[in-house]
């Protein structure tokens, strides 16, 4: 070993508290980095096998009743590849042992052989045949809820009558990696299943030979989606098209893309935090190891050390400092991040998962966190180089303090002599003092950034299930029905309150903005849902035009008062203008809401209704259950309740999984900070700390003059993180915003109190072993040393 | 002043031709002229004591014969070198290949045992004796794996003279040496200079305080207010051990 890298090493040895602190910091930066990006890859790459080998489609759409022989007109489009016609019916499920209904859908699927589009990958057993009678696959994560077996029997109900039916595979689907049933916000695998029979089956059941209403396709690589969707929607039209879209608004995709999306904003937020702050701290740390070492430095100069050598072997610390910090971080992000894959694994429904590790991602990883540490350490390094040797074997100049106001303002006459000590140590150096207090408030940043969530769930918790869907239970009808439905649904054992609702898929446009959605009818004394303003205050339905949420009014760039033009898809696609009368705040999909008058003018149909909210008796809820499940013509059933239990369920585990990592990230960043900083003063002013010592003061108040500095620091550091948390929670709520759901920015007070109060006890940690030291202050061997 | 000197027999070749050497220290609005206008020959081999109060120029005068500082104004021939035209590269080059230094504060580097602060030397120097070889001069071959805290301060200016007499230069460079030592083991440490200078022929300059040291060099170049004021040459030299403290 050559004779400098043996100081190198020695050197380290010394520092190594100081070392890691840095070390820890650059891991946190290299293991975010590698976690978020190694589960994006991960997750992206599992999803790009599966869809791949199963086919998924590009296209789909759906329709009323359509007949079969379409399949030659639609497959000769050109850029269209493979074509699948199915039927696809909601279905009331009567799980034994569950008294609550389950809701599901029932795919087609080929008679004989597999489908060309959307295949499904068998997990066990066999796919059912036509042939074999009444035999179903079903979704694993609904096999897995209720622990079903091949062989065991489901009940289904269709049109009202109880059919039992033979679960003889359990399968995944592509279309079906993430599911959620009607009217649910998270996905209940126990109440919402997917299920899959032979086509001539289910021709038979519904009543649908030679008929379809379901239909996916893929396209050649380069084809014109659009195109294509435009002459899928003109075939379908007579027959009841719905709007064929593509595979980016397929809701399983597009939830699996929000997904991949906060993982890429969680890669491009955090590791540049952690750099930054790794980079101040190297700036730190080495630039009181340069002060220390000036002399050392003279001579190597004297001796003959080339400047490059020199710059070098301090670089070299760095580097190394570095590289435990990549080692470090990378088997953290390796690990963290193949957990992570494996949640996405267990809440998404995989077939298989692929651990993408590429090796560019260490090594860019590896490559910024060394430039990071690097460029936190050219400022020392370069005062190395230009130092001119005679001058680096004589001590520095005293440092110069400056007197403010030119002496008019005596700080000592508002503060004792040791408080006028700290803060003019503080000002003297403002860039480290402020760069201290920006890297605690990134701890308390960091923090609210992680805590934020909590509120926001409860406020929207609120909103949602408290303030606007006020009803126990949903219930949506397999078609439109008469008005009269509302007496039966009255009838039905419980149910103290009926109020029918509407809704039918439109294309909302305005100018060159197009949404594909629903527009729903609501009665005008609603109790059971509220329709809130930007207030959230409850607001009534004007008897004319219609209303949107803020969301669908941006993205059409509309504004109250001003047209939209509404393209009724299942009214042979039909088109009326209707003004914007309301801007509703809604935080969960696209919504448009018209009083059943005017949905009714529109329609040109009278009351048809599509379904309907009840408020139940909780006494009743058993029977009313039963009853659902026998009642012919109700496709599916949500109730309010347990959505909402697993709603906050689901958020729960995910946040309390996010919060105690990011707890984890924050004291370490305020370690790495406190405990350097304060390093650092105690190593400049260990002199003047020794001398206070000699001349009588106690521990207590010689520590008491680093504690100052630091007790400034860290209480200013707390508004700044408040701000810099608040602009981070602002960008990652307007970054997880889709049309599938939007968080509201709300951040409590206790939220703060809460980063503060976690940061401050990390600084007061970082504070004591300092104090420590100051306590061991070995006074003769300080005073003796020359500075 | 400018004086000009004799030089001591037998007819020896200058190994520095030094003249009108300034040199000026700007810090804020302070001027310092710590050197004025300073010309002198040193020979080879000759060994010289630089004598003066605080702040007389020696050690201003040292630093730049040894490539340390540059001089603001005049000539610094080392041989043929140019030492005065020389940027840092060739400063650095030149320290590396020529000087050794020993300082008052010893300036070990504290991280690394004597054999090694010895070996941090031998490692860039061009035809170095061994750091065991260095430190048996000084006669510290049974202390060389002690730390520079675990050595009395007679040791450390010892290994501090073996580092850099390891490579072997023609010119060494002391400023006081024995500034922070006893008067025993100040003796101690002026034996091995004097052993290096009359075994290696090492051109060898000592800057001290301490006008009884005087006695074992050839010459005394005395320096008062950044000029030379007196060069002397001594008739008799006394031994290392005679030296009155």
């Amino acid at each position: 070993m050559r004779i400098l890298d043996r100081k190198l090493f020695r050197d380290l040895l010394r520092l190594w508290a100081q070392a890691l602190a840095v070390a820890l910091v650059m891991a946190c930066g290299v293991a975010t980095l590698i976690l978020a990006v190694g589960a994006y890859r991960s997750l992206e790459e599992t999803r790009n096998a599966f869809y791949e080998r199963a086919h998924f489609g590009t296209v789909f759409a759906s329709a009323d009743h359509a007949p079969r022989y379409l399949a030659s007109r639609i497959g000769k489009l050109s850029g269209v590849l493979a074509l699948e016609l199915r039927i696809a019916k909601p279905v009331i499920l009567d799980v034994i042992g569950m008294s609550e209904p389950a809701s599901g859908m029932i795919y087609s699927i080929p008679d004989h052989g597999r489908a060309s589009v959307n295949q499904l990958y068998l997990r066990s057993g066999h796919l059912p045949e036509k042939s074999r009678g009444k035999q179903i696959a079903i979704m694993e994560t609904f096999a897995n809820a209720h622990g079903f077996q091949l062989g065991d029997n489901l009940n289904t109900i269709v049109n009202g009558k109880k059919l039992s039916l033979q679960i003889v595979g359990i399968v995944l689907s592509p279309e079906h990696i993430f599911s959620r049933g009607p009217g649910d916000m998270v996905s209940d695998e126990r109440r919402y299943a997917v299920m899959f029979m032979p086509l001539g089956n289910l021709e038979a059941m519904f009543d649908m030979q030679g008929s379809f209403n379901d239909l996916s396709l893929t396209t050649l690589r380069g084809a014109d989606l659009r195109k294509v969707i435009e002459e899928v929607d003109h075939i379908l039209k007579p027959y009841g098209g719905q709007g064929a879209y593509e595979r980016k608004d397929q809701i399983s995709n597009a939830f699996l893309i929000a997904e991949l999306d906060q993982l890429k904003a969680m890669s491009t937020v955090l590791p540049p935090i952690f750099l930054f702050v790794s980079a101040f701290l190297v700036n730190m740390v080495l630039s009181r190891l340069v002060a220390l070492e000036r002399e050392q430095v003279g001579l190597l100069k004297a001796i003959g050390y080339s400047n490059l050598a020199i710059g070098g072997h301090y670089a070299k610390l760095i580097i190394i400092i570095s590289i435990f910090g990549i080692l470090f971080g990378s088997v953290i992000g390796l690990w963290m991040g193949r957990a992570l894959t494996r949640i996405y694994g267990e809440f998404f429904s995989f077939p298989f998962l692929i651990f993408q590790q590429s090796f560019d991602i260490y090594a860019l990883a590896a490559i910024i966190t060394v430039i990071a540490g690097l460029l936190g350490a050219a400022k020392s390094i370069w005062s190395i180089v230009v130092l001119p040797p005679a001058i680096a074997m004589r001590p520095p100049a005293p440092t110069k303090y400056k007197s403010w106001f030119k002496g008019r303002l005596s700080l000592t006459h508002y503060f004792s002599q040791l408080r006028t000590m700290a803060f003019r140590h503080l000002v003297r150096r403002p860039v480290r003092f402020a760069m201290t207090t920006f890297g605690t408030s990134l701890s308390v940043a960091l923090l609210v950034t992680a805590l934020f969530s909590y509120d926001s769930i409860d406020y929207m918790i609120d909103i949602v299930f408290f303030q606007s869907e006020r009803h126990d239970a949903m219930l949506t009808f397999s078609s439109d029905r008469g008005y009269d439905a509302v007496h039966r649904v009255l009838a039905l054992p419980g149910v103290m309150r009926v109020e029918p609702f509407r809704a039918t898929p439109v294309k909302l446009r305005n100018a060159n903005h197009e949404l594909q959605m629903a527009i729903t009818a609501l009665p005008n004394d609603s109790r059971l849902a509220k329709v809130l303003d930007h207030d959230m205050k409850p607001m009534q339905i004007p008897p004319v035009g219609i209303v949107v949420s803020d969301r669908v009014a941006n993205k059409l760039q509309v504004d109250m008062g001003q047209m939209v033009e509404v393209e009724l898809t299942r009214e042979n696609n039909r088109r009326v203008n209707i003004p914007v009368t309301g801007i509703a705040e809604s935080y969960v999909g696209l919504t448009a809401y018209i009083s059943f008058d005017a949905f009714g003018r529109m329609m040109r149909n009278g009351s048809e209704i599509s379904g309907a909210r009840i408020k139940a008796d909780t006494k009743y809820l058993d029977a009313l259950y039963a009853a659902v499940k026998v009642t012919p013509g109700i496709a599916s059933i949500a109730l309010q309740n347990l959505s909402r239990q697993n709603f906050r369920g689901t958020i729960e585990q995910n946040i309390t999984t996010m919060m105690s990592v990011y707890v984890t990230l924050a004291v370490i960043i305020t370690f790495g900070v406190i405990y350097n900083s304060a390093r650092i003063q105690l190593s400049e002013r260990a002199r003047e700390l020794a001398s206070l010592r000699v001349f009588g003061f106690t521990r207590g108040e010689v520590s008491s003059v680093l504690l100052t500095e630091l007790t400034v620091i860290v209480l200013l550091a707390q508004p700044l993180g408040w701000l810099l948390g608040y602009l981070f929670s602002w960008s990652m709520v307007k970054g997880f915003e889709s049309d599938l759901f939007r968080i509201p920015l709300i951040i409590n007070p206790s939220t703060f109190a809460t980063a503060s109060i976690v940061v401050i006890a990390a600084a007061v940690g970082s504070a004591l072993i300092v104090r420590r030291r100051i306590d061991r202050l070995d006074l003769i061997r300080v005073l003796k040393t020359r500075e | 002043m400018n004086v000009i000197i004799a030089k001591p027999k037998p007819k020896p070749k200058p190994i520095f031709q030094i003249s009108n050497l300034s040199k000026i220290y700007r810090t804020g609005e302070v001027e310092v002229r710590a050197l004025n206008d300073v010309s002198v020959d040193i020979v080879e081999g000759e060994m010289i004591v630089l004598l003066g109060p605080s702040g007389s120029g020696k050690s201003t005068f040292l630093n730049i014969v040894g490539g340390l500082d540059q001089a603001s104004s005049g000539e610094v021939l080392f041989k043929d070198l140019e030492l005065t035209a020389c940027n840092e590269t060739q400063l650095t080059r030149y320290r590396r290949d020529h000087v050794g230094f020993v300082f008052q504060f010893y300036n070990l580097i504290p991280s690394l045992t004597a054999w090694e602060n010895v070996a941090l030397v031998t490692e860039v120097a061009k035809a170095p004796m061994t750091a065991d070889e260095a430190l048996a001069m000084v006669d510290l071959e049974n202390r060389m794996h002690h730390f520079p805290a675990q050595l009395s301060g007679g040791e450390q200016q010892r290994v501090a003279i073996a580092r850099a007499i390891a490579k072997r230069p023609e010119v060494l460079l002391c400023d006081e040496p024995t500034g922070a030592l006893d008067s025993k083991t100040g003796i101690i440490v002026l034996e091995a200079l004097s052993r290096i200078n009359t075994e290696l022929g090492t051109t060898t300059a000592i800057i001290t305080h301490n006008a009884g040291i005087q006695q074992i060099a050839h010459r005394v170049i005395s320096f008062l207010d950044g000029r030379l004021s007196d060069v002397k040459e001594n008739k008799s030299r006394i031994k290392p051990a005679e030296v009155v403290w």
